[in-house]
């Protein structure tokens, strides 16, 4: 006579427990996250959809706005290029200095944005050597565009060389042996092999890049100078209206900001399913 | 094309992994290089193919200098060990590369890239997969595609990276006696490494056997076997069974003892006698032969492989005697090489 025992799976937890988890998770969400978001909304468009655009389309917002932009658009390009030529040099190559290098492209991850932003005032500063060569050239660095592009370059430099090294090192160099012993050229090697295999980890990269390059503030901030309409960007022109009690305007251009950030998350989660999608395809027959 | 290696040496870092190798190929000619792992086998492959430089010595292809010569001006067809077919390719992408990248005037029009595609798609057998990606493919197929891919640039020389490493033992059995009939009917001069004896002794028109960088043995399967010139080739070539014995007067003599057997003009002094467990004779005159008492035994289909115990214990070795012999039911049993080597000791 067969016994029937019903035990539980034993890595399954009681219903008690797995309710628990969820709310607490749950409930830290929302009182970290969500409701701040929320909150960030609501007071955007606390006096009405009209006056949410007019603080966002008053000249020094419109010009946070535009400076904003233009920071990204010269940074994340940069960081990518370094990102990928770093991951190579990391992924296939031995040199001497390797284990040193990739330590120093984690440092702007471990050193405080603050701290970035007074390297470049130490370097470009009008006691420093640097300045005044750069200044008698006619070229403003602190406390202008440049230093502004510069220090932000610093904080998000890792980004994209963190996601690809993991992932080339996976990969190693047989593609590409295979490539060149086929007759391609190391240009013909790199766009049709090497950048396709690594090509969604790279979005991925830019993308996270993006998001802290519109998002920075510390590193910014030391080296703006805030000169409004000049050297702000959006967080900072963010910080200026909320010190001068301007709380709605501040609420503007920070959900804007948010808004980006949403964006950029949502195309993140996007990605991911694509790529997951790519992978079960070893799986299909 | 003839392929012909010249004291070649290759060092990584400070570790030598190649000393002073020199091998003639001949034109059309299938070659294994077999060795255990780290015998230097396939750098020796690489450096063929240019994806490692020799630190000094030269290849030549023909009469071309080829070590001064990038992998892409080599022309080699390069089989690897996991494939590296290109994932975000089709198959018939990845079989038509090596073609698409040809510069200018060389590379032929688009759609006779994709015929010869499809022609060496055919030739492997593998109609019908033109538009699957590697990752929807078996080991097997995987392996023909990498084949195609390589055969389409018509290279001058195939080298194959332990093409059947990665397969389970029915696949390569199969694709062993289909590359044959590939290279029957292509004529490419063509290397392939393995580790397995079996593989190179079936396949290959002469195998070279490697270890520790250096070349032991080239030669026919029969000779190497038959033949091996070395302890190393002769134990890493099929099973064998080695005995300490002393030469005197051009006759081997275990334990103080005359085998009876023909020192092989070995001197006098300390030697190593080597024989194949299958290839001896029981022999009932004790007076003559190895004595040994029978430590273990065990069947393997046809034969009944026993273990001796032989010179008072202080050594085994292994026979190997039909099932339905009498000595198998012995507990002594005395017996003798009928094929034997004897190097002298190291």
């Amino acid at each position: 006579m067969a016994r029937n025992i019903r035990l539980p799976d034993p890595t399954t937890e009681s219903g008690t427990v797995k309710w628990v988890t969820i709310a607490v998770a749950g409930l830290f969400m929302a009182v970290v996250l969500f409701i701040p978001l929320l909150a960030v909304f609501l007071e955007a468009f606390r006096l009405g959809a009209g006056a949410f655009l007019a603080a966002i389309t008053e000249p020094d917002a419109l010009a946070a706005i535009r400076l904003t932009l233009l920071v990204a658009a010269i940074s994340v390009p940069l960081n990518m290029v370094f990102g990928v030529a770093a991951a190579w040099a990391i992924a296939k190559y031995e040199f001497k200095g390797k284990a040193f290098l990739t330590t120093l492209i984690d440092l702007p991850f471990s050193v405080s944005p603050v701290i970035a932003g007074l390297v470049y005032v130490l370097l470009f500063g009008s006691g420093s050597v640097l300045g005044p060569i750069f200044n008698s050239a006619g070229l403003q660095v602190l406390f202008a565009v440049p230093g502004v592009v510069l220090a932000t370059l610093f904080v998000t430099f890792p980004f994209v060389a963190r996601e690809l090294i993991p992932l080339m090192e996976d990969q190693g160099t047989g593609d590409e042996e295979a490539a060149i012993s086929l007759g391609a050229g190391g240009w013909q090697t790199f766009w049709r092999v090497t950048l396709p295999n690594i090509k969604w980890g790279l979005l991925y990269g830019v993308l996270l890049c993006n998001a802290r390059v519109m998002g920075e503030f510390g590193a910014v901030s030391v080296v703006s100078g805030r000169l409004r309409g000049e050297t702000v960007t959006m967080p900072l022109q963010i910080e200026i209206l909320y010190n001068e009690y301007n709380f709605s305007a501040a609420f503007a251009v920070a959900a804007l900001l948010a808004l980006l950030a949403l964006v950029t998350l949502i195309l993140k989660a996007l990605l991911e399913r694509v790529y997951g999608r790519d992978h079960a395809g070893g799986v299909r027959h | 094309m003839d392929v012909t290696v010249k004291n070649v040496r290759k060092e990584f870092g400070d570790f030598p992994a190649l000393h002073d190798v020199s091998l003639d190929i001949r034109s059309g000619e299938l070659i294994a290089l077999l060795g255990p792992s780290g015998s230097g086998k396939t750098t020796l492959l690489r450096l063929i193919a240019g994806l490692d430089f020799p630190t000094e010595g030269a290849i030549y292809f023909g009469e071309d200098d080829a070590s001064l010569k990038s992998v892409q001006e080599r022309n080699i067809g390069f089989v690897f060990q996991h494939y590296a077919l290109f994932r975000h390719m089709t198959v018939l992408d990845n079989v038509g590369f090596g073609l698409k990248v040809r510069k200018g005037r060389n590379r032929p029009a688009k759609p006779d890239i994709e015929k010869r595609a499809r022609d060496l798609l055919e030739f492997v057998q593998l109609r019908g997969l033109e538009k699957r990606y590697p990752n929807q493919l078996s080991g097997g197929q995987r392996q023909r595609v990498a084949l195609a891919r390589a055969l389409a640039i018509e290279p001058k020389v195939l080298l194959l990276d332990e093409p059947f490493g990665a397969l389970d033992a029915q696949v390569r059995k199969e694709l062993r006696r289909w590359l044959r009939e590939v290279h029957e009917s292509t004529g490419h001069t063509t290397v392939f490494v393995t580790h397995d004896q079996e593989e190179a002794l079936e396949l290959a028109d002469r195998v070279v056997v490697m270890s520790q960088g250096r070349i032991e043995q080239v030669g026919k399967p029969d000779e190497v076997y038959d033949r091996p010139n070395s302890p190393t080739v002769f134990s890493f070539i099929g099973e064998s069974s080695k005995l300490p014995v002393s030469i005197n007067r051009g006759q081997v003599y275990f334990a103080d003892r005359p085998l009876g057997l023909d020192a092989q003009g070995s001197a006098d002094g300390e030697a190593e006698l080597f024989f194949r467990p299958h290839d001896i004779e029981i022999v009932e005159d004790a007076g003559v032969a190895i004595v040994g008492i029978v430590a273990a035994s065990r069947r393997t289909a046809g034969t009944r492989q026993v273990e001796l115990e032989v010179g008072g214990a202080k050594e085994r070795v292994e026979i190997e005697i039909p099932v339905d012999h009498p000595a198998t039911a012995q507990t002594r049993i005395a017996f003798r090489p009928k094929r034997w080597s004897v190097f002298p000791s190291r």
